[in-house]
């Protein structure tokens, strides 16, 4: 009895320290930190009294959906505290304008929403605002707040090193992956071609390298981040086929957001900061700072 | 409503593949399960401990993980388990690689318990019957396919119908290893109206609740008609 409780001992110790190897080697690799962005009070002073930002601003607290799957866009490992990509790089800017510390963690919550809860999530009040690579369409604003946009992207193919592939025309009738529930799914079907879905982007990934498929597509900032992390075996090919107006979603119960995020964003247009905030997140995989999109009017009230 | 009433093309193909799913499935499942319960209650011992292990292993392990491994794990481990030789057309439904993981992981996942439903039905025959098949100088292959196997299927015949009614509603989990079945097709459209989210989750349920009943029917149909032929 003796023997094996010290062995059970060993065995534990054995386990602790392999998982504070293992907790080592996550800190050691995150360091994308993004920029860092202040809390403005100056700004958060002079918002309207009543309005929901000022509550917002006076309650200290905002919740934010993002994507955690998206390199490049919105991502998050088990072991980061705060998400990085440029959805969460935008968010840190409106966030600081409502005079809130984009890094404390209890004053912003970032939250995961996906494509299929990013409704639900603003209707029930779950989240203030969502930037999870939120396309604008006209169905969604039935429902919900949306404005911007502060990125304009298109689908793209990525696809392996070797293949001949050029655009999505030669894919016709063949079988292309992306995530279930899409809308890229939809666009690989309307262009000829045959979508498949998986559960995230990078097991499209994994079953380009494996073969299975001969090309995955979704917006080509997503695709550019997967090139880069697998250099030399991954290619993005062909011209956008589609055009996606990413925007802030917000609820539509508090309509006095939509003009507050216009301005915001206008202000970083001009400011360099939202340029800035390209080149750290999206800009690294090679990409150029596109111009500021045009944005849409607010809806009159 | 205008949502799926709009799409009722795609509606109505999604569910195909979703009938397609269930019937390969529902067939190789109950062969195979059949096989292990055999290979369970016969008299050699390796076989016995095989299946009892096999039954265990998967019947405890969620099905995704099965999917997952043989959509990701599988082809890294032998080529051909990637399924790419698959490649069958017939109308506008494409039978590919995706289509043959998500069978191979539904058959083999349901065959388990398949294998433990039938067990139960083969337990409640009585010793008698099996001693006296072998009385009159059966093999083990003929106690089963003659005197043990069809009076078990009578008396399991409703935890069977139940074992692939569940299996009709696992094949959903296919939406997310490339197959465009009822619920990856419900999710696309929910994403293009999500302003009719209620409506669209309405219509697809009922989808189910069809297929289902309309299995139920048959397997209670079946049930009466072999009650009286006990």
């Amino acid at each position: 009895m003796r023997f094996i409780r010290s062995k059970g001992a060993v065995a534990a110790f054995g386990l602790a320290l392999s998982l504070s190897t293992l907790a080592g080697c996550g800190d050691a690799g995150s360091d994308d930190e993004g920029r860092d962005v202040k809390a403005d009070t100056d700004a958060a002073e002079s918002l309207p009294d009543g309005s929901r930002m000022k509550e917002i601003a006076d309650a200290g607290k905002i919740k934010v959906g993002v994507k955690f799957d998206q390199p490049g866009l919105g991502f998050k490992t088990a072991t980061d505290d705060i998400p990085t990509g440029f959805d969460v790089e935008v968010a840190k800017i409106l966030v600081s304008k409502l005079g809130l510390d984009p890094s404390d963690p209890s004053q912003v919550q970032w939250e995961e929403t996906v494509s299929d809860n990013r409704e639900p999530f603003l209707q029930n009040g779950k989240v203030d605002l969502v930037l999870a690579s939120y396309s604008i369409t006209d169905d969604r604003q039935k429902v919900v707040g949306q404005t911007g946009p502060y990125m304009i992207t298109g689908q793209q193919l990525l696809v392996k090193s070797d293949a001949d592939v050029e655009s999505i025309d030669d894919l016709k009738g063949k079988e292309i992956c992306s995530v279930t529930g899409s809308t890229s799914i939809d666009r690989i079907n309307e262009q000829g071609a045959k979508g498949v879905g998986f559960d995230s982007y990078s097991e499209c990934v994994q079953k380009v390298l494996d073969g299975t498929v001969e090309a995955m597509s979704t917006d080509g900032a997503i695709l550019m981040g997967y090139a880069a992390e697998n250099e030399g075996e991954l290619k993005v090919v062909g011209d956008e086929f589609s055009e996606e107006n990413i925007g802030v979603g917000y609820s539509k119960k508090e309509p006095e957001m939509c003009q507050w995020i216009n301005d915001t964003l206008t202000e970083a247009f001009d400011d360099g900061s939202w340029a800035e905030a390209f080149e750290v997140t999206l800009g690294k995989s090679g990409s150029e700072t596109p111009d500021p999109p045009e944005l849409n009017d607010c809806p009159s009230s | 409503m205008d949502a799926v009433l709009d799409n009722l093309d795609l509606y109505f193909k999604a569910f195909g593949y979703t009938v397609a799913l269930f019937l390969v499935s529902g067939v190789t499942s109950m062969i195979l399960g059949t096989l292990l319960a055999a290979f369970r209650v016969g008299p050699v011992p390796v076989l016995r401990w095989a299946t009892s292990v096999y039954v265990t292993l998967v019947r405890n392990t969620p099905l995704v993980i099965v999917f997952a491994a043989f959509s990701f794990m599988a082809p890294m481990l032998w080529g051909p388990l990637n399924f790419r030789w698959l490649s069958v057309h017939i109308g506008g439904f494409d039978f590919t690689a995706f289509f043959a993981a998500a069978v191979v992981s539904l058959s083999l996942y349901t065959s388990s318990f398949v294998c433990e439903a039938l067990r139960s039905g083969v337990n409640a025959v009585s010793v008698g019957q099996a001693e006296a098949a072998r009385a009159i100088g059966l093999p083990f292959s003929g106690v089963m396919s003659q005197v043990v196997l069809p009076q078990a299927f009578r008396a399991s015949v409703p935890p069977l119908a139940s074992v692939q009614i569940a299996l009709i509603k696992n094949t959903s989990v296919a939406a997310v290893f490339g197959v465009a079945e009822a619920t990856s097709q419900m999710r696309s459209i929910t994403n293009d109206f999500s302003s009719q989210r209620t409506e669209i989750f309405i219509a697809f349920a009922i989808g189910y609740v069809v297929i289902v009943e309309v299995f139920s029917f048959f397997a209670a149909r079946l049930e009466s008609h072999w009650r009286v032929a006990r």
